[in-house]
């Protein structure tokens, strides 16, 4: 049997739904045989690869690598998950929406020059460090999405029963306490 | 009192004359999604959560208002309603900052937990990301209006069961806002008694006792002292 591709991505999230992943532990080791990891934060793939069959997507789309990337990721994959609360909600990465449009240089102004101890300047540098959208979007508002997995972040046992679902050939559904929030 | 007779989902039940739909329903055992009701206060059937159907009413009825009557026919869990229920919960959260990672009420929250139990796995609706402040001016109380879902389940206990009439609604539709006396800050109340009990109805994270949020928590470094003088000193002072 052919291994399913899954990849897995992180936009502006802080890491902790990949936790949660390996927090998998054997289990991982159990399904070993039958997925193949082909572009992840925790693996070495530079591009993201053609064909992919499933692809977990941890994080908000927040600034323009990640659209230009979440773009890629649609073009180039089967089923997209939105995976944890940044995914789902955007969450805490859009609590500067709050702010309004035009909250990049109030944003960047207060964490690089206000709070600075040594050095204050607002990184610049074209081609090396993405500008920040005017809009923090949850990756449904930016292209199609098949699945969610809300939680922040989705606790392993989550993590587990989807992708069961989705390795016996089911329609991934998730259901009660297993959709909660936060 | 007369007795009335109905059938809700199918269950032939008699109720007292009087009786809310929902109040038959939960004594026959039939659960209906609530989020404005809190059992003793008068109901306003402000949530639209509870909504069911009635045969030959086109139009969807709350059933925390709607009075029992004879021969009623009542559905309270159909594909129409489940379709609304989702719905209205999508767009409270859409309405309001509901960061639910970093909210005091996180895993007991109502609007939270109705979310899941409905099946609310994302929203539909683009969030508006409100702006709103947070009143931390009360001594042992806050208000987040980002979180507040405008139940006036607050307004309601502070006016018919503690008689204070310190919180009131200001402003209409999406605008409107949970305020204190005429709409000044909460530490400048004279009307408020600290009871609390708009605190305690709060469904969501909108009111909280100060200390609760993540900002406030507090670190207690008594342990470290103990375990640092246990080792620098050689006593052991509990």
């Amino acid at each position: 049997m052919e291994r399913i591709k899954i990849a897995t991505v992180w936009l502006g999230g802080c890491a902790g739904c990949h936790m949660s992943f390996l927090d998998l532990d054997e289990f991982l080791v159990d399904i070993a045989d039958k997925i193949q990891v082909v572009y992840s934060p925790i693996a070495d793939v530079k591009e993201y690869p053609e064909g992919v069959d499933v692809c977990l997507i941890e994080g908000a789309v927040c600034n323009e690598d990640n659209l230009e990337l979440i773009h890629k990721i649609r073009a180039r994959t089967k089923v997209l998950v939105s995976f944890g609360d940044c995914a789902v909600t955007a969450n805490v990465p859009a609590m500067r929406n709050q702010f309004g449009l035009g909250n990049t240089e109030s944003v960047l102004q207060r964490a690089y020059i206000e709070n600075a101890q040594y050095n204050p300047v607002i990184p610049k540098a074209d081609g090396i460090v993405p500008k920040l959208l005017d809009r923090v979007l949850p990756v449904h508002e930016t292209v199609q999405v098949e699945y969610y997995m809300p939680g922040c972040p989705p606790p392993a046992e989550r993590i587990k029963a989807l992708l069961g679902q989705v390795l016996a050939g089911q329609t991934p559904k998730l259901e009660g306490t297993q959709l909660k929030f936060g | 009192m007369a007795a009335k007779t109905l059938t809700i989902d199918g269950k032939q039940i008699t109720a007292e004359e009087g009786e809310t739909i929902l109040q038959a329903a939960t004594e026959a055992g039939i659960k209906i999604p609530t989020l404005c009701h809190l059992e003793g206060v008068y109901d306003i059937g402000a949530c639209r959560l509870c909504l069911v159907e009635v045969t030959g009413t086109p139009k969807l009825l709350p059933a925390c208002t709607l009075k029992v009557a004879e021969g009623m026919e009542v559905s309270t869990d159909t594909e129409r309603l489940r379709k609304y229920r989702r719905m209205t919960l999508e767009l409270l959260f859409a309405e309001r900052n509901h960061v639910c990672a970093v909210c005091v009420a996180n895993g007991h929250c109502e609007l939270q937990t109705l979310a899941y139990s409905q099946g609310m796995e994302h929203v539909r609706y683009e969030y508006t990301f409100p702006k709103w402040n947070v009143d931390n001016t009360h001594r042992l109380f806050g208000m987040d209006h980002n979180r507040c879902i405008l139940c006036t389940r607050c307004v309601r206990v502070c006016w018919h069961i503690e008689g204070a009439g310190t919180k009131n609604v200001s402003g209409r539709g999406g605008k409107s806002k949970i305020i204190t006396d005429l709409n000044q800050e909460w530490g400048d109340s004279e009307s408020c008694t600290e009871c609390g009990k708009c605190v305690m109805s709060c469904p969501t994270g909108a009111l909280f006792q100060k200390g609760s949020t993540v900002g406030e928590s507090e670190r207690d470094r008594n342990k470290l002292e103990f375990i640092v003088n246990a080792r620098e000193k050689k006593q052991w002072n509990a």
